[in-house]
């Protein structure tokens, strides 16, 4: 397409935009129903629409041109606050590819020649919504990916339960990701308060197998090998029977049903008498 | 060549590994303690890895058999400050350190070794610890 080409294609958009925005716009707001206002998504389309004629000017030929530069960022970072809101797939892409509908809208009545760069625009416009499907879809990973991390963090706090003792309240799903992290923590707190004694609760793992037991051993095992006793507690019942029907052997690792049992049973080997509970009298 | 340290506090023996360990010293090491234990009679043995960070097979095996071989000669042994992140290599390596008794400082090991008597020097020792201010 050359830059004449691109010149005129400029000049029909202006020439019709009032056509053009008039079926645009009704399509992306019957798309879009409740979603978004009708001035929003008409200030939303100016922009595009200018940006478009820009680049067409500037003499834009393809999508991935220099002159279509703030046309792409401008979309990207619609789709990135589309995908943030939680727009589906369809009602970000329709806001580029309904402006095919205007476009039809006009070639209904014009010549020949009109329809030859008619074809060319909507293969242009084709394009800008393959563009911003790909921007979404890479907003929506890094949310994504942005999220795992979060989770992460959030899931695996060591609590300091008593004077010597430490606990981490497992909440979700064991992989080996997490477990290297509550390892790394739970050592790490250790060390930092001196503890002798660790309370792994998994009364918020919905399901123990014999992975997620292999994980926990192995938590378990390093504990030791620093000095620290590591007890395993919040065994639900439905939990203690999977454990019991897979054969997994918990060794002389001490397991207790709740959390509280669990403090109870450090304390008292922890010497009673070097901790506040003696004065409660535990 | 480097050779540790092996120092006595009443009847323990107290070994503070503060560099990375040559196979070579390593063995060093076993022999000059086994020698240590028989000419002390020393009841502990208190092996501080806190400077350690790296401990590959060969050094979890030295522990492993310095463990065997005193508790042939009748002295316990513990060893202490073990780094998270070795800990978590061990495990990953499979080695569980099995016979060696494990605690977090070198305080804790102590406390641990403590004989009965209270006149011997490591409760001496330790009270002299509690006594100070923090």
């Amino acid at each position: 397409m050359p830059a004449a080409d691109a010149a005129r294609l400029a000049a029909i958009l202006e020439d019709r935009t009032a056509d053009i925005s008039a079926a645009w716009l009704d399509r992306v707001v019957a798309e879009l129903q409740g979603r978004t206002t009708r001035a929003e998504a008409q200030r939303e389309q100016a922009e595009i629409l200018d940006a478009l004629v820009d680049g067409l000017k500037a003499g834009g030929e393809r999508v991935d041109a220099p002159a279509f530069d703030a046309l792409r960022g401008l979309l990207a970072e619609l789709s990135a606050a589309r995908a943030r809101l939680g727009f589906t797939p369809r009602e970000t892409a329709v806001g580029v590819f309904a402006l095919k509908e205007g476009l039809y809208a006009v070639a209904g009545e014009g010549d020949a020649a009109d329809v030859a760069d008619l074809t060319a625009l909507l293969r242009l416009v084709d394009d800008l919504g393959l563009f911003t499907f790909e921007s979404f879809a890479a907003a929506r990973e890094s949310i994504i990916s942005e999220q795992a991390e979060q989770l992460l963090e959030l899931s695996t706090p060591v609590v300091k339960l008593w004077e010597g003792v430490v606990a981490v309240p497992l909440v979700g799903t064991l992989d080996s990701a997490r477990t290297q992290v509550v390892m790394e923590k739970l050592l790490q707190t250790l060390v930092e308060t001196g503890s002798e004694h660790a309370i792994i609760d998994i009364t918020g793992v919905p399901a123990v197998d014999t992975q997620v037991a292999q994980h926990l051993l192995k938590t378990v095992v390093a504990a030791r090998l620093m000095g620290a006793e590591c007890t395993i507690s919040g065994i639900r019942p439905q939990i203690a029977q999977t454990i019991v029907a897979l054969g997994i052997e918990f060794g002389d690792i001490r397991t207790k049903a709740t959390l509280a049992d669990a403090l109870v049973a450090a304390l008292r080997s922890n010497g009673a008498a070097r901790t506040p509970a003696a004065v409660l009298g535990v | 060549m480097d050779t540790v340290p092996i120092l006595k506090l009443g009847s323990t023996l107290l070994v503070s590994i503060q560099v990375d360990l040559s196979d070579q010293t390593a063995l060093q090491l076993q022999e000059d303690l086994a020698e240590r234990i028989t000419q002390t009679g020393a009841r502990g043995v208190l092996i501080d890895i806190s400077g350690l960070e790296i401990v590959d097979s060969f050094i979890g095996r030295m522990l492993s058999s310095i463990a065997g071989i005193s508790r042939v000669l009748d002295a316990t042994t513990v060893v202490v400050g073990m780094r998270p992140a070795v800990a978590i290599t061990m495990v990953e390596l499979g080695l569980s350190l099995d016979g060696v008794r494990t605690a977090l400082d070198v305080e804790k090991g102590l406390r641990m070794l403590q004989p009965e008597d209270s006149e011997a020097p490591e409760a001496l020792l330790l009270g002299l610890a509690a006594a100070e201010p923090e």
